[in-house]
């Protein structure tokens, strides 16, 4: 009964989920196929000549009607084949999954940097509420959220690249085809401008439960057993405060699907952000669609499990008497 | 508790003159600047002295006319954006919670197909397509915070709704609209205050954003974004015509946050919890 409850919970959730990412597709593709009028036209520009129009045309299948067009899209997709790009001619997956890799070493690696800092400092703070150093990070974490990524990015390179010091590599470019740890002094600044970026928001989130959890009344009876403080704060208040804790932090690396766009732009990190920005200017439509489809997929990957992990670790939603 | 509360009052001082700061050098910055921002007054990156007090940019233009003229448009389209997207958010949240039922339903899962992009995915997408005229710039700036804006607007609503003067007014028969813009916004706006003040450091971010990469303000246009990325790799001989937008932006958003925190907190809501 009660598994049963957390079952259907799970797969409404994962059936929505499919459902949005059915209508992301449809979303996509409208867009780039046919939002201003004519995309061979737009991928041309003004100066095209009609049979080079008609061939592209004809390569784009503009002249199908929609669902024709957008069927074989999908189905192409889904048996990865997303078609060949516009820029060189070439098939798209084998130019896109090395930058989809390339992505997901920087936010794997600024997942394992940053929340263990985040976690400890929100700890630190919560522990020492109203003193001084609560007072510093409170305000710092503040600034940061308030800080566009790209700003944070160019504050990072005027540091440590270019005005004050010169410690560390100013752009992130790899040769082709080989791998962003050749050079690991690449990957230091792209790795801690995304994890300012996250900071503030967990920092914040464990700050704020570990505060609630820490003036609750089993606290104030484990103090008076006489358990030590760090026993206490470690054992007993942190797995309480985690929970909470846990769809932020997904929800913050959700976000970060957008984030690294702009960031792998400012270091020429080979990532499929700097992908993206660069068939957003060769106007390369089929790279933007399979581009723009995965980060939403991953975005709403992460957002699934984000509320699939808040469900499981809290006692009342489990009980069904939830909704949404 | 009691200096802590100070301390706040402070910093939404702080922010207010940050706020203050900033946007009389962004208004009054065309009348102030001492060169046209596209004359040419000086070589390439050229250090700061004499009468270029920021030095000189990559095309050797002035840089501190550059910054004084750029910022007026990036605040001017970030507002008007604001006001649109929290606008169109808080009817369509408003609309959503008061119908309730089917059309609730309906307004919320077309929202959460919005919602399935990253902000700044949206924005590239739609404007890589349709252009990067301003009005567009704005209108998909808008789109992209109308989502999020209709969820607080509707969690509000579904918190008065039930009220007796709500029930009282559809009993004597007054129009849904009267109805959403009379009895159930003035007791939502707080909550839409909020949203309205953190919206726009999102839309500072991301206006700025996309003219970094490109998508915004077109060369030769003065324009803080676009300076960053025209002038970064210059950083080494002249950094000022990057620094100084950069500085802009940060004092603008940390401003306009320190204010909109204030607000929330007085009223009990906590902004650092809205997500973006």
């Amino acid at each position: 009964m009660f598994e049963g409850v957390v079952f259907r919970l799970i797969v409404r959730r994962v059936l929505l989920g499919l459902v949005t990412l059915f209508l992301v597709s449809v979303v996509v593709f409208v867009a780039t196929q046919y939002l201003p009028g004519d995309a061979a036209q737009a991928v041309l520009g003004r100066s095209a000549t009609p049979e080079r129009l008609e061939a592209l045309r004809t390569q784009l299948s503009l002249d199908d009607p929609a669902p024709v067009q957008y069927w074989r899209w999908l189905t192409g997709l889904l048996s990865g084949d997303a078609g060949v790009s516009l820029a060189n001619q070439k098939p798209i997956i084998p130019q896109v999954m090395p930058r989809v890799a390339n992505s997901f070493t920087l936010l794997a690696i600024t997942v394992i940097v940053a929340v263990p800092v985040a976690i400890a400092a929100g700890i630190l703070a919560a522990v020492r509420k109203d003193s001084g150093a609560d007072a510093t990070m409170t305000v710092a974490a503040l600034g940061l959220a308030a800080a566009p990524e790209f700003v944070i990015a160019i504050g990072l390179i005027a540091m440590f690249s270019t005005v004050v010091f010169h410690w560390l590599p100013p752009v992130s470019m790899v040769p082709p085809n080989s791998s962003v740890f050749t050079r690991p002094a690449i990957l230091v600044l792209p790795v801690l401008t995304l994890a300012l970026v996250v900071f503030p928001y967990i920092f914040r989130m464990i700050r704020a439960s570990m505060i609630e959890v820490l003036e609750s009344d089993y606290m104030e009876m484990g103090r008076l057993k006489g358990l030590r403080r760090r026993r206490l704060v470690l054992v007993h208040a942190l797995p309480n405060a985690l929970g909470p804790t846990l769809q932020v932090i997904a929800l913050t690396f959700a976000y970060l699907a957008g984030g690294v766009v702009i960031v792998e732009y400012i270091f020429g990190f080979p990532g499929i952000g700097q992908g993206l920005i660069n068939a957003v200017t060769a106007r390369d439509i089929p790279v933007i669609q399979l581009t723009v489809l995965l980060l939403a997929t991953f975005y709403v990957t992460v957002n699934l499990i984000a509320d699939l992990v808040t469900v499981l670790v809290t006692p009342k939603l489990r009980t069904g008497t939830w909704h949404r | 508790m009691a200096s802590l509360s100070g301390s706040r009052t402070g910093l939404a001082t702080v922010g207010i003159a940050c706020v203050g700061f900033v946007a009389f050098l962004a208004l009054a910055g065309p009348f102030l600047s001492p060169y046209s921002p596209e004359e040419f007054v000086g070589a390439p990156f050229q250090p700061p002295g004499g009468t270029l007090w920021l030095g000189a940019d990559a095309l050797g233009r002035d840089a501190l006319s550059r910054v004084l003229s750029g910022g007026y448009r990036t605040l001017g389209l970030a507002a008007v954006a604001t006001v649109l997207g929290v606008a169109a958010g808080a009817l369509l949240g408003m609309a959503a919670g008061f119908l309730k039922g089917t059309a609730d339903e309906a307004i919320m899962r077309l929202l959460d197909v919005a919602l399935a992009f990253p902000q700044m995915i949206f924005a590239l997408l739609f404007l890589s397509i349709l252009g990067s005229d301003p009005w567009l710039v704005v209108l998909v700036v808008a789109a992209v915070h109308a989502p999020q804006v209709a969820r607080v607007a509707r969690a509000g609503t579904l918190r008065v709704a039930g009220e007796d003067f709500v029930r009282h007014a559809e009993a004597i028969g007054t129009p849904p609209l009267r109805i959403l813009l009379r009895e159930i916004l003035p007791n939502i706006s707080v909550p839409l205050l909020v949203e309205l003040g953190l919206r726009y450091t999102y839309s500072i971010a991301l206006i700025a954003g996309l003219s970094f990469l490109g998508l915004g303000q077109q060369p030769p246009t003065p324009d803080w974004g676009l300076m960053i990325n025209e002038n970064r790799i210059g950083m080494g001989s002249n950094p000022w015509p990057v620094l100084a937008p950069v500085i802009l932006i940060v004092l603008l958003t940390i401003g306009v946050n320190l204010v909109t925190d204030a607000l929330a907190r007085r009223s009990g809501a906590t902004a650092a919890e809205t997500s973006r």
